[in-house]
């Protein structure tokens, strides 16, 4: 698990003027299920092409088990993709589909042309319509196919070549909540059988969330936080990637000592040490850490200004002079009434101050922003890829 | 007025008077390329007369021969470099495509007569300057060239080149309808670009190559004004030879041999359109 597949180093690409992406650095292990996270236009995309070899970065490096492959194409990458909208080849079956990269003869290390014989060919891809469960679609046109199941041909097409690694660009981004759903648990059930790396580009926390063993959050070209779903939940590294992952409160406030944070002027016991002291900090409290109590017993008093009902909880938004609030509670507090707040110390998340203070953690524009967060619908991109396949 | 209802009789007569104005001519030459006697006015009786005649006019066949040989290399040329030239187009950025798509297609807007005139005044004044240079060179050196002349090889150029925006037309909208990441699937299973072109790219744009190749072929077949001006004095396309037969004496066998290059050319426009719409149909079913 442990051992590093692919390399990126100080890789920056820039269309004519535009950066793109600004020295990634990045590594990727063996059997690893690695998510690149990000806004559309972060970069993401550009990453994984780069590492399948679409694109090659304007400066830095590129390793694959320790050899640069910067120049290698595509076609001689270990590496397969699953592309945006599949790009099945509509006038092929889907058994041909996936049998397509079998049927392109190979050039081993000494020069001679390998072909595989009808035989092989058919038995991995019978082998792989079982592991996608398409068993029975072989004759069937791609273009007869749902959306769910053209996915599938996608992924066996990828597969059948046996790569080290597959890269992944937002595969679900066209699916339906439900079939989305299915096919997170699907994914990593093929990439645990497979045992290879798979390389998962999206927009999507949720997803992101529920599939990766590494996350790596992207914004404006450049990586925010790199770690496991838990950390990058718990332990967000600066205001982006606390807002971007979940939903959170972030609060202007200072460092008194270690352990002890102060928040509209009132000191709070906190879990967060290694600060200077008094140095000015961004706290993230996430909504579902605070506890609603009696207005007498609170840390903190506040008027609620908005009530939400979302089946598990009420998305109640507080006022707190001045500066609002998202609160998840299963009791309800209705509208103008005045309510009290504890947070445990470990309700606490305390980070440095950054480039993205001060932009995110205010519900003072709720419902335009929540508007924003439940959109995960897909984007496709397709305008800025247009001529220069910028993200 | 409703423009949905049915028309009425006087639009209906309106229809058909546009209909006979439009195919009477042809319909008239048809029947009297079957006339027994040689006037063009009088019915004299069912023939095949003049048909069998047209056999035996050395000219006329020699006349369909190059039109045919003309024809069939320009299309075949136009159509691999028509190819060609839409995927480039394909591939550039926006804002130099679109310009030079607009330059592709002004030489099919453009008057034949112009394009006839500036290809021959072309062909002529390249030729002139080279064979200027190879008498010079004789003169000097006592070495010397094949001095070059309008004739076959300048009309097939012409034909080429008036070809190529109609292939380049056919083909760009199958290119833009096809997934842009399909090449990159391609080469992402082990193609090199050229296997990925053969592969898929062409599989997919046949239809529109196809489309190319056969309007091109049309429009070859068709051509008279272009072929006058850059065929030069020794070669001659069937259009001109009917041309230059109607100089003379309006010969009968005119009637059978257009009646024949019409039946040609409505047979191949017949097979492009139920191309087209069964194209859009199976469009439509996806």
């Amino acid at each position: 698990m442990s051992k590093e597949l692919i390399r990126l180093a100080d890789c920056t690409m820039a269309f004519d003027d535009e950066v793109v992406l600004d020295k990634i650095n990045l590594y990727i292990n063996d059997k690893e299920f690695l998510t690149l996270l990000g806004p559309s236009g972060c970069g993401k995309t550009t990453t994984l092409r780069i590492i399948g070899g679409f694109q090659t970065p304007t400066s830095g490096d590129v390793y694959f088990d320790g050899v640069r492959i910067n120049a290698v194409p595509p076609h001689k990458r270990a590496i397969n993709t699953v592309f945006q909208k599949y790009a099945l080849f509509p006038h092929l079956n889907v058994y041909e589909n996936i049998a397509f990269g079998l049927r392109i003869p190979k050039i081993d290390e000494k020069g001679k042309k390998i072909k595989l014989s009808e035989q092989e060919i058919d038995q991995r891809v019978m082998e792989m319509l079982q592991v996608v469960n398409l068993k029975g679609f072989e004759k069937r046109r791609v273009t007869s196919l749902s959306g769910g199941q053209q996915q599938r041909v996608a992924i066996a097409r990828a597969l059948v070549n046996r790569p080290k690694v597959l890269l992944l660009d937002e595969p679900l981004g066209a699916l339906d909540l439900k079939l989305r759903k299915d096919m997170q648990n699907e994914l990593k059930r093929i990439q645990q059988a497979m045992g290879i790396t798979f390389i998962y580009v999206t927009h999507d926390q949720e997803e992101a969330l529920a599939m990766s063993d590494t996350v790596v959050v992207m914004d404006s070209g450049r990586i925010q936080q790199i770690g496991t779903p838990e950390d990058i939940y718990n332990e967000p590294k600066n205001a982006f990637v606390a807002d971007f992952i979940g939903e959170s409160n972030i609060i202007d406030g200072i460092m008194r000592e270690d352990g002890v944070v102060e928040i509209f002027n009132r000191r709070f016991q906190c879990l967060d040490k290694g600060f200077a002291k008094d140095e000015p900090v961004d706290v993230v409290i996430r909504p579902e850490d605070v506890d609603i109590v009696p207005e007498d017993q609170g840390q903190l008093k506040g008027t609620v200004t908005n009530v939400t009902f979302k089946g598990m909880q009420y998305d109640i938004i507080v006022d707190f002079y001045g500066f609002k609030w998202l609160i998840q509670t299963t009791d309800l507090s209705p509208v103008g009434s005045h309510i009290g707040i504890k947070i445990d110390p470990d309700g606490f998340h305390v980070m440095k101050k950054s480039e993205y203070s001060g932009m995110f953690g205010d519900y003072s524009s709720y419902s335009e922003e929540y508007e924003e967060i439940s959109d995960v619908d897909y984007e496709p991109e397709e305008e800025g890829k247009e001529g220069g396949n910028e993200e | 007025m409703n423009l949905g209802s049915r028309p009425g009789v006087l639009g209906r007569v309106f229809t058909a008077l546009v209909f006979l104005f439009l195919y009477l001519p042809i319909f008239l030459l048809i029947i009297f390329s079957f006339n027994a006697g040689s006037s063009s006015a009088v019915w004299q009786g069912f023939s095949l007369r003049w048909y069998e005649e047209l056999f035996q006019d050395r000219l006329i066949i020699n006349g369909v021969y190059t039109t045919l040989v003309v024809s069939l290399l320009a299309t075949a040329i136009a159509t691999v470099a028509g190819t060609f030239a839409a995927i480039g187009f394909y591939n550039m950025r926006r804002r130099w495509r679109e310009p030079l798509l607009v330059v592709n297609n002004i030489p099919m807007i453009n008057a034949d007569i112009v394009t006839g005139v500036s290809l021959c005044l072309f062909f002529v004044a390249s030729f002139g300057a080279w064979n200027g240079f190879v008498t010079w060179m004789e003169n000097t050196y006592r070495l010397t060239a094949p001095r070059l002349e309008l004739g076959f090889v300048t009309l097939l150029i012409a034909h080429v080149s008036f070809n190529i925006p109609y292939v380049v037309l056919a083909i760009m909208p199958k290119l833009r309808q096809m997934d842009k990441n399909l090449i990159d699937a391609a080469q992402d299973l082990g193609c090199t670009w050229m296997q990925a072109f053969w592969k898929v790219v062409v599989p997919e744009i046949k239809p529109g190559i196809v489309n190319g190749m056969l309007i091109a072929f049309t429009m070859s077949v068709d051509d008279f004004v272009i072929s006058y001006f850059t065929a030069g004095p020794k070669t001659s396309t069937l259009a001109m030879v009917i041309y230059s037969m109607t100089k003379k004496r309006v010969n009968p066998k005119i009637n059978a041999v257009s009646t024949l290059l019409f039946g040609a050319v409505l047979l191949l426009l017949i097979i492009v359109n139920v191309r087209q719409v069964r194209q859009e149909k199976a469009a439509k079913r996806k």
